[in-house]
């Protein structure tokens, strides 16, 4: 099973400069333990130690906002899409 | 961008200027939605920034400059920006500022952000200067002018 990752700019120091990575896993938790161990540390910058999403980190299966649909549970198939994006928030 | 922001206000307003990639030209302006809807928070709404990143994406675009409104304060970047940008942010983006808290003047100021640290850099306009300097000073609540281009 082969997951296409677009990865961000910012996190592309994890994938010597690769936009787009492949990994795999039954679902998004599984994917980014698949990323970590070929871009190392690029799981910790999504993933808190807690083990939940980052607040300000968008994280997209195809164009499915992940936190409405299980968020790291949620399941993956074969040829899915992930976007991975900074959020662009702040406050005064 | 100070007419986003005007319009938004007293909300903060948000948005971007895409250009193409590694060149560092701002050149398609990107109006955002501010799913906070707030008058002291701002963030790009999660559905439709992906669906600009995926046109940005096809048209091997980038962010050049990632702006926001201060409603009351001044064209500065908060704590929560700076944190924020610094943790996952845009590191090629230009942050640029716009006040609204005058009525009569906007304050624009750009700046970068990375690892918590902000340092800002000057604008300088091109192209144009005569149609900014009316805008700067035409500018009220109740007339807008849009010849900053």
């Amino acid at each position: 099973m082969s997951i296409e990752v677009r990865v961000p700019t910012i996190l592309r120091t994890h994938t010597g400069g690769q936009k787009l990575v492949t990994g795999e896993g039954e679902n998004l938790a599984a994917l980014f333990d698949s990323l970590d161990a070929q871009h190392s540390g690029i799981k910790a910058r999504i993933v808190t130690e807690e083990g939940a999403l980052h607040r300000f980190v968008n994280v997209y299966i195809n164009d499915e906002d992940v936190r409405f649909i299980g968020g790291l549970e949620a399941k993956l198939s074969d040829g899915d899409s992930i976007t991975i994006l900074p959020a662009v928030a702040g406050g005064m | 961008m100070v007419a986003h922001a005007r319009a938004d206000h007293p909300d903060e307003a948000c948005g971007l200027i895409a250009g193409p990639e590694g060149t560092g030209e701002p050149k398609r302006h990107v109006p955002m939605i501010n799913a906070a809807r707030s008058t002291t928070f701002y963030e790009f709404d999660a559905e439709e920034w992906k669906q600009v990143y995926d046109q940005m994406w096809d048209n091997d675009e980038e962010v050049v400059v990632a702006y926001h409104s201060h409603t009351h304060t001044e064209a500065h970047p908060s704590r929560s920006d700076i944190a924020i940008a610094s943790e996952l942010g845009l590191p090629g983006a230009h942050y640029v500022l716009v006040t609204t808290q005058d009525p009569a003047i906007a304050e624009v100021r750009s700046f970068r952000i990375s690892g918590g640290e902000v340092a800002e850099e000057p604008i300088e306009v091109h192209g144009a200067p005569e149609a900014v300097q009316s805008y700067k000073f035409a500018h009220t609540p109740d007339s807008t002018v849009y010849d900053c281009s």
